[in-house]
Parts: structure tokens; sequence; C-alpha cells
């Protein structure tokens, strides 16, 4: 289990990274925490011919308030995430889902960008991109480009990324009300995948509106629950029929086996999930 | 205490105490010496390249790429090894009946598993090796597979070994009194249920791992292993590559556990032996996690269905299993695949008076990974069957879980007994364990509080299990049957010129403390500070012949080899000391490293100055005396084909039962190993134990595909107990020391793994017993609990 060979770079600059991606002929992968992909090439099922390491950008770096936005650097270590006063302040869903993202080893080494750029279906961050209407910011020597959350994530570890794009910078808008949120998941083991995980946000709670539902390990890709969203707009939190409609919605959602549930078995945990976490949201 | 003081209670004893590891600085600095820790000039890395099938007939293999690559010294495949080395058969000649084809290193012509070997890639670093794996072109056909254990015997089913027509690997059936009586009582009530024990692996934090060396000057090979039976290895590898066997050398330094998993013989570190041989050139294979999870050994694999009456009163009138087993295409060598379904049937309801006993035993090939001894061979399965249809039984007829067992429990004072299945039992304590179990956990009041609960939604269960556990086994376990596994150890304690004592012992250390309580014997019994002890073990070329640490008896036998030789030693050194204080032997001790008068215990002299007399200035003593400061003694048990030990263990859970997700909330073991040597080292083991236990209940499950292909071989996907989720295990002891040795230690090694799933059983389905459902399947996952729920 040791990876095949490859080339490494480490440029100083996101211009210098940009560089490389335009010039260098056979796959760069941008390497930054690794804690997905150095397993992947131990295991050769990654064997890129180039390792681009992203550590030494110092402009992927650093979270700050601005223009309405929370603005989290994509090198931002889920470390740095959990012990940021204004990440609690104005977005505490994401304190929320921190300690369900492996451990503490992992969490010193793993990055928000990184996450997001995997695109993992199981993992907690890209769902939470969704709940949270985050904006995805790339760069490539083309230029700049802001994708949404709702459009970047595109299938199993597919996202609207290009060959020669890395992620700079995630921003968040800064809600009004942002302790109103949920997060839910279920794993067997603390800090392992889930079966199955919700993040909800919601503008206002008495009746819920504005409410944002991201579903993960569910499919190829984190999920955007449209449906349940719609079932309980402007309902409240024990209301009998629009819970009927969310779970009637959850139902006609096309849902993925793992090895740890089969589609049928994610379905209904998805229920208690959501019935969980809008019991969680309004208290 | 009442009665005479024995030889445990002289001062300063060590024997009974929770002396610390004199090992564990050096492990805790990182100066362990591994096996992957040798660095030898001139030494290459070997990768394998293997199957990606399940079975497949191979076409061809094509390693001419490969071998032209920069840094690769050798490619070899089935034939070329074949050329080199016997095939092995793992058999045994007392388990009649039991077959099994010649093995090679690297499959010849046949692959019969995912992660069979095929191919041999050695080269000038592990990394290269793996490029030229990936350069190595194996074209196969593929055949039918037989996967499913359920079908495996099947009209229809793929036969592996079709020289054998069918694939059956091993049968046996027990019968004992009468069975169909017994059922057909009309004051009988009849529970029955299948369980399923789904496969699961040892997952050592070390992991299979060889370097190998051989000088042709000389003849002489060098093994550096990370296993538990040095001289066992030492036989096979000179059987297999015709070498003598005393120009063979093992060396097991210090071993990143093992678990019975790296007691057997594997293809890939036979072909490091060989490839070592013909390139005279040290090689070094170390297992990487992937190989680990296709290649280890995986334990379990059963399908069982059982049945049990019982009268009124709750008297076991009667017990009847059915055992289906896979082991994976080939008995393991060399201690073979059948011994787990033997156990099985040997132990299941073994803690309990049953006249009526039947059971059948089959064994079955199948395209997995080989099956074979796992910590607790058989019995978690055996526990599991037995508890589980007596706590059925218990419902059935309106008695309690705690009547039941008081009602059947072999009692304390019925010793020697022997048991439907024919095992003899002697100096066990049933009763007393329950009670004293009963009493730690506070039995009643968790039942109170469990039914109060009860009604406000919050689902919780406690379960509880007896159970015996085979341990100290005597030449009847394996070298009956033509093995060349030592029952015996031995132990050679020596005094040095400075007073201290060196000890070496052919048990062997995996991190359980062997070292630790072998210092501890020989200081107590000879009469020197722990710090004076120098302890070697694992090494072929210095410690006595013996089996080694396996099957819970490297502190039942070796360590009473241990204490006779320190014994005997002493005895010398006095005779000495008599001599040159002109008194008599007996008017002497030997306390905290000086010779003492036994009365007063007043110093008359040092070891140093004894050591300085014998070692330097002989010219001092008569001539006529001769001393010998070295004794060697080795033990092997008698009287018994095994020595049991027995427990009762607790376990209390809360279903989420809208998840099925099950948290632990308290685990309590009440274990009798007769002496306690290491009270902590013990209940290392016995906590350690549990938590394996508690991995085969809930987590760990080596998941396969139907046509062979194994899908969670890695750490994320293949789940081992984390800490986060074990609860706080009590543990308790009885003890009744075996009248087998003087030391009176039985094994303590595998009592928790043993006994924890069947305790696990009985607490969730007490929990499930308010939805009016059951689970039997192993692991017991939350998809499975929805299943047993109805929900899914």
């Amino acid at each position: 289990m040791k990876a095949a060979e490859f080339d490494y770079a480490k440029p100083r600059t996101v211009d210098e990274a940009l560089a490389i991606l335009a010039s260098h002929e056979g796959e760069v992968r941008p390497i930054a925490g690794g804690q997905s992909l150095m397993p992947m090439m131990n295991f050769r099922l990654a064997q890129p011919d180039m390792l681009m390491d992203l550590n030494a950008l110092e402009e992927l770096q650093g979270i700050r308030d601005e223009g309405g936005f929370i603005i989290i650097g994509a090198m931002t270590r889920y470390r740095e995430l959990e012990c940021s006063e204004l990440i609690a302040a104005h977005i505490p869903l994401i304190c929320a889902a921190l300690p369900h993202i492996a451990h503490a080893a992992i969490r010193n080494r793993g990055t928000i960008g990184g996450s997001i750029a995997l695109a993992d279906p199981a993992a907690e961050m890209p769902a939470l991109m969704l709940a949270l209407e985050a904006t995805i910011t790339v760069v490539s020597s083309r230029g700049v480009r802001r994708i949404l959350a709702d459009e970047f994530f595109l299938g199993l570890y597919e996202t609207a990324l290009a060959d020669d794009e890395i992620i700079t910078e995630i921003h968040v808008p800064r809600s009004k009300a942002p302790a109103h949120f949920a997060f839910c998941e279920l794993a067997r083991r603390h800090g392992d995948y889930a079966i199955v995980g919700i993040a909800i946000t919601a503008q206002e709670i008495m009746p819920m509106r504005g409410l944002r539902v991201a579903l993960f390990s569910v499919s190829d890709r984190p999920v955007r629950a449209v449906a349940i969203e719609q079932a309980l707009e402007n309902t409240s939190v024990g209301d009998a029929g629009a819970m009927k409609l969310a779970v009637q919605a959850i139902g006609s959602m096309a849902f993925q086996d793992d090895l740890n549930a089969t589609d049928k078995t994610k379905l209904h945990l998805v229920g208690v999930l959501l019935k969980r976490a809008l019991t969680e949201l309004c208290t | 205490m009442t009665g005479p003081l024995s030889i445990f209670d002289r001062p300063n004893a060590y024997i009974g105490k929770s002396v610390p590891r004199p090992d564990a600085a050096r492990l805790l600095v990182g100066r362990g010496q591994f096996v992957d820790d040798q660095q030898l000039p001139r030494m290459v890395h070997a990768a394998f390249v293997r199957s990606p099938h399940a079975h497949a007939r191979i076409v061809s293999i094509d390693g001419a790429q490969a071998a032209t690559m920069q840094g690769v010294v050798a490619v070899y495949d089935g034939s070329d090894m074949a050329d080199h080395c016997e095939p092995w058969v793992g058999t045994l000649t007392h388990m009649q009946g039991l077959r099994s084809p010649p093995q090679y290193p690297l499959a010849l012509d046949v692959v019969r598993w995912q992660g069979e070997p095929v191919a041999m890639v050695v080269a000038t670093s592990r990394a290269l090796a793996e490029d030229a794996c990936g350069l190595i072109d194996v074209d196969y056909e593929l055949l039918p597979e037989a996967c499913n254990v359920e079908a495996a015997l099947d009209r229809d089913a793929a036969v592996i070994h079709p020289e054998f027509g069918n694939n059956l690997a091993w049968e046996r059936i027990v019968d004992s009194g009468d069975v169909d009586a017994a059922f057909a009582r009309n004051d009988v009530t009849i529970v029955e249920r299948t369980f399923r024990f789904n496969r699961h692996t040892g997952v050592t934090l070390e992991p299979r791992s060889s370097v190998v060396d051989f000088n042709p000057a000389d003849e002489t090979m060098t093994y550096w292993y990370a296993g538990q039976a040095p001289h066992m290895m030492q036989a096979i590898l000179s059987k297999h590559l015709g070498l003598a066997e005393e120009n063979i050398r093992l060396i097991a330094n210090d071993v990143g556990g093992s678990f019975g998993i790296k007691i057997h013989t594997y293809g890939d570190d036979i072909a490091t032996a060989v490839a070592a041989r013909i390139l005279a050139r040290p090689v070094k294979f170390i297992a990487d996690r992937n190989e680990s999870f296709l290649t280890d050994i995986h334990a379990r694999d059963h399908r069982i269905h059982g049945r049990m009456a019982v009268a009124r009163d709750g008297e076991i009138a009667a017990l009847e299993i059915d055992d289906l087993t896979g082991i994976g295409p080939y008995s393991m060598y060399p201690r073979t695949s059948a011994i787990e379904c033997n156990q099985v049937l040997n132990l299941t309801g073994a803690p309990y008076a049953i006249q009526n006993y039947r059971a059948r035993g089959q064994v079955v090939f199948q395209n997995k990974n080989l099956m074979s001894q796992y910590r607790a061979v058989g019995h978690p399965v055996a526990m599991a069957v037995a508890e589980g249809l007596l706590e059925d039984a218990a419902l059935a007829i309106g008695l309690g879980s705690v009547d039941i067992r008081k009602r059947n429990l072999i009692r304390d004072d019925a010793y020697p007994v022997t048991s439907a299945a024919g095992m003899k039992f002697d100096d066990l304590s049933h009763c007393r364990t329950l009670d004293k179990l009963l009493d730690i956990m506070g039995h009643d009041v968790l039942r109170e509080e469990h039914a109060k609960l009860r009604s406000s939604g919050i689902h919780r269960g406690i379960g509880i299990a007896s159970i015996v556990e085979v341990t100290n086994p005597s030449p009847l376990f394996y070298g009956v049957g033509g093995a060349s596994i030592a029952a015996q150890d031995g132990a050679t304690v020596r005094l040095d010129a400075a007073g201290a004592i060196h000890v070496s012992a052919s048990i062997t250390e995996q991190g359980q403390g062997t070292n630790t309580i072998i210092a501890q014997i020989a200081a107590d019994m000879f009469g020197v500070e722990i710090d004076r002890v120098k302890v070697t073990t694992g090494d072929t070329a210095h410690v006595p012949y013996g089996g080694g640490t396996w099957a819970s008896r490297g502190a039942g036998i070796g360590g009473e080899a241990v204490l006779q030789a320190a014994t005997a030693l002493r005895g010398q050194v006095l005779e000495v000391a008599g001599t040159i204080l002109q008194c008599a032997p007996d008017r002497l001790d030997i306390l905290s490293g000086s010779i003492v008068d036994v009365k007063t215990a007043a110093q008359r002299m040092t070891l140093r100055e004894l050591g300085r007399i014998v070692y330097f200035r002989g010219n001092e003593l008569p001539p006529d005396v001769k001393p010998e400061l070295i004794a060697t003694r080795h033990y092997r048990v008698t009287d018994f084909p095994f020595v049991f030990t027995n427990g009762a263990m607790a376990a209390e859970v809360e279903l989420d039962p809208e998840t099925g997700f099950v948290k632990l909330l308290g685990f309590w073991v009440v274990e009798d190993c007769g002496r306690v040597i290491n009270p902590q080292l013990v209940d290392e083991q016995i906590r350690g134990g549990v938590v394996q236990g508690i991995g085969g209940a809930f987590y760990e499950e080596c998941i396969y595909s139907s046509n062979g292909q194994l899908l969670n071989a890695s750490m994320a996907d293949y789940l081992v107990p984390m800490a986060a989720e074990m609860p706080d295990i009590v543990v308790a002891h009885v003890e009744t020391p075996t009248k087998t040795s003087v030391l009176g230690a039985k094994g303590a090694g595998e009592a928790g793994t043993g006994g924890a799933p069947a305790a696990l059983l009985n607490a969730v389905n007490d929990a499930l017993r308010a939805f009016d459902t059951s689970i039997s399947e192993m692991p017991m996952t939350p998809e499975r609990l929805l299943k047993a729920l109805g929900v899914v």
C-alpha cells in the first residue's frame, strides 16, 4: 500500500498554482489536508502525475466577516473552524457538525476546501454548504467563478470544479437568524461517515419559513431536499399533516444503498432524523 | 487469612500484585523492536499480485515486463515456488475425516478466493515491488463460485475441489443420552431458533510481518517473526523448505497483537522465506491493511439451528444443535479450520448439567478467505447459542433469567464432572461467579429501573451469560493429531555474577504482558527484586523448546515452568550458600537478593557475593562442590485434556427502536481464572476480550458480495470497536486455583471474547421484548435490528 510515483510541487502563490495547473501535462491533483487523497493514493485508487501542495498558499487562509458574508479561506482547517469566534457567532451550524467529522487528529489536518472539492456524498461539509446557501469561489488562469453550492455538487466525487481550477474561498451569507439550525446524523461509531445525516437552516421557526434542508449519505452527492422544504414551509413543528407531506416527499426521493444500509432503511432513517431535527430546530 | 502460609505468602511477594510492565517505557518511547524495525544490509522487499476473483483458472501469467523493471530483483509465480517448497495440508489425524487439498505458497492453476497470492515481486523497495506487480499480466478464466455457506452443500453448488466430489470438509456428530426421548416428554416445552454468526477478523495493530534471511555458507535461515509459536514455525519451515530444523532460527521480538491471527501458515510468509533462500539475501514482507483483510484468517461464519427442551421447573431436558460453518477453500495449516466447529460442539451448554445432548457440525469449503482460530475459538458461538436458547426457554415457561440458570448450572461442589459432550471439568465455580455478578451489577435494582423506564418509552435490556473457557491445553489438542505443536513449555533461570537472574522461556509476548508475569513469578519464587530479573522470550536460539502463547496457555503452562525452574534454582543456590556459610541449606532463604537466615531473616550474604565466589573465586569452594547456578524445567498438563475456567457476564444496553441503534450502558464480568498473577494484566485481558466480543456482536463483519468480493477491506469500512462506544467494564474475580499445577493459574486470555456476545445478544433481546420480537444474527447492526422490529 504505497503510492505510485508522482511529481510534487509546492507553489507559494495562487498565481503560481494556477500556472502549474494550466501548463502541466498529465493529471495534477491539488492536495490540501490530504486526509482523503493520501489513503486513495496509497490504495492506488488515485495515481496523479503530480501532487500540487496547497499548504503554502497564504491567500487561502483565514476567516473574515465582509459585506454580509462570512468568508472562509479554502485551506481553513476544521480545527480552525472549531476555534473561530466568527463561526461560533454567525454559523453555529458548522460548530454543531464539526464534532461529528472524524477525530481530532484528522480535524487538525483536514480543510473545508478539501472536503468540498472531494465531494464525498457521505461528508458533512458539502451538505452544510447546501443548507447554508454558500457560494464557492474558484479560480483558474482563465478567471474567477462564483458557484452556488446548489450547482456545485454534480455526482459521485464530481463537482463543477474544472481541472485547471482550485477553490479559493467560501462565502456564507450572514443570516439574521443564525441560531435557527439543526444538525443530526446517525453514525455507527463516533466520527464515522454517517449512515444518513441532515442539516437544516431556517429564517423563522414559528411558523417555519425560509427552510433549507440538506441530506448527506443518501445518494451519490449531498442532496438539497426542496420537496421537504416546500412541504414544511409556513407550517409549525408538530403539524401532523405537513409532516406527512414531508415524509411523502422523502419517499419520492431516490436513495442509494451502501454497506451500512439499503435505500429503504435510509428512507426510514431520514424520516426519523427529519422529525428529530425539526424538534431541535424549534427548541 | 486462615490456615498455614503457602509459598505465595512470602514477604515481598510479586504474585498477586499489579506490578507495572517492565517493558512499557521502552515501547512508549518508541524503542520497540517489531519486525518492520529490522533493517538489514542488502535487504529487499516483497509485494504480491493477488487474485481479484473468488474462483478462476489461471490461463497465463506474464511477468516479463515486471522482471525487467529497474529495481526488481525477482518475479515468481506458483510453479516457481512449488519447485522450492513442499505443499502443506491442513488436516490432523484426530479430526477424523477432515480433508483439505495440498496448498502452495502461491496459487497453482486455480485461484479459490479473492486475495489469494498469485505472483510475487521482490524489489529494492516495497513501492517499486508494488509498481512491478501492476505490470504483471494475469489472464483468468472465471469459474462458478460457491460462496454462501448455506448453499455450499447444495447439489448444484460449484465444487471447489473436484477430487472431493462435494464441498464438505468435515462432519462430526455428538449424541449423548436419549435426546429424542427427552424432546418427546410430555412435560417439556421446546424452543428453537436459527442463529447466524457472520464473519469477522482479528485486527492486529501490527500486521503480519516477516523478515527472512538465508546464509548459504552454512545453510542457516533467520526469520524475524510477528507470531505466537516460534518453534511451530521452525518445524513448518524445516518440513516444507527442506532445511534442517536446527538451522532455522525464529526471532519474535516485540509483537503488536496476534489474537490467533498470526499463528497460522500463510502463503505470502512462506514465499518470503523461499525467496530469501533462493536469493540468499534478506527479504521483508509486511502485509498492508488491505492484504490483512483479504488474507488474515477470518473467524466464525456459522449458521446454527438450536433446539432446547425444558421441563416446567426449568430443568434443561435436552439440547440439540446443528452447526454449518464455512472455512474458505482450504483448511488452515497446521491447526486446521475444523477446531472452531469442534469447539462449538464441545462447548454449547457446557456450564449446565445437561444429560441429553446432540450436535451435528458440518464444515464446508467456500470461495472466501480462509476461516480459522481467532481469539476464543468457537466460544462466542457456543455460548450465544446456549444462552440465547436458555433465555427463550425461560420466557416460554415463565421463569426468570437468573432462576433458570441457577436451576441448571453445574453446582460448585459437584466436581469433577464430565459433560454430555465429554468435556472433563474440575475446580469451576459457576454458582459463586453468578452470585457475585448479580451482586456487583445490582441486578434486581437495574431490572426494576428498566421496568419503570420502559413505561416512559426508554427501552433498556439486561443480558446474562455463564461461560466456560478452554485454557491450558494438553497434548490432546494438537500434538496427538500429528502436528509439530508443543503442548509443554520450558523455562531456564540462571544467576549471574552480579546477583541478577535471567529467565528464558518458550512462551511468547504479543502485548498481553507475558514477560511481566514471567518476571513476577521468577522474582517471587527465587527471591530477588523484580528489576533484577531479565526475561528473554521468542528466540528459538535462546529459549527452551515449547509451544508459545495461544489458547490461553501462557500463564498456566509457561508460568508453571518458570515457577518450577526458579524454585529449582533457589534450591541449588541455597545448596552452595550452605557450603559457603557452613550451615544446612534448609536454615537459609533468599529474600530481596540476599541469602538470609530462614527464621530471623537476618542477612548472611548477598547474591552478588555468592556469584563472585562461584564464578571468580571457585578456589574458595571445596573441590567436590560443583555449583550449577542455572536450572531448567518443563511443564505440561497431564490430568486433563484442557483446564477449563468459568465466568459470568452481564450487559446492559439501551435500544433506540426508531433507528436500531444500541447504546452500551454497562458490562460486568466475574471471572475465575484460578490464581491471579497480576490483577491489572488479567483485568486488561478481560476488558480487551470483552471489547473484541462487543466488536463481533455489534460492529465487525467481513461483508462479501454474492460472488465473493470482500466489500469492506479497509479500516474506514470495517468497523472495529472504538473507545467512544465502549461501556465501563467492571471486572471481579473468584479464585479457584487449578489442582493441576503449583501455581494454580488457569488462562484468562479469551473469556471476554467468548462470553460477551452471549450477554449482549440476551441484553438486546431483553430490550426487544416489549416489541415482541428478537434478533439472532451477529453483528447486530442497526439495519438488522430495524428488520427485526419490522420497521424496514
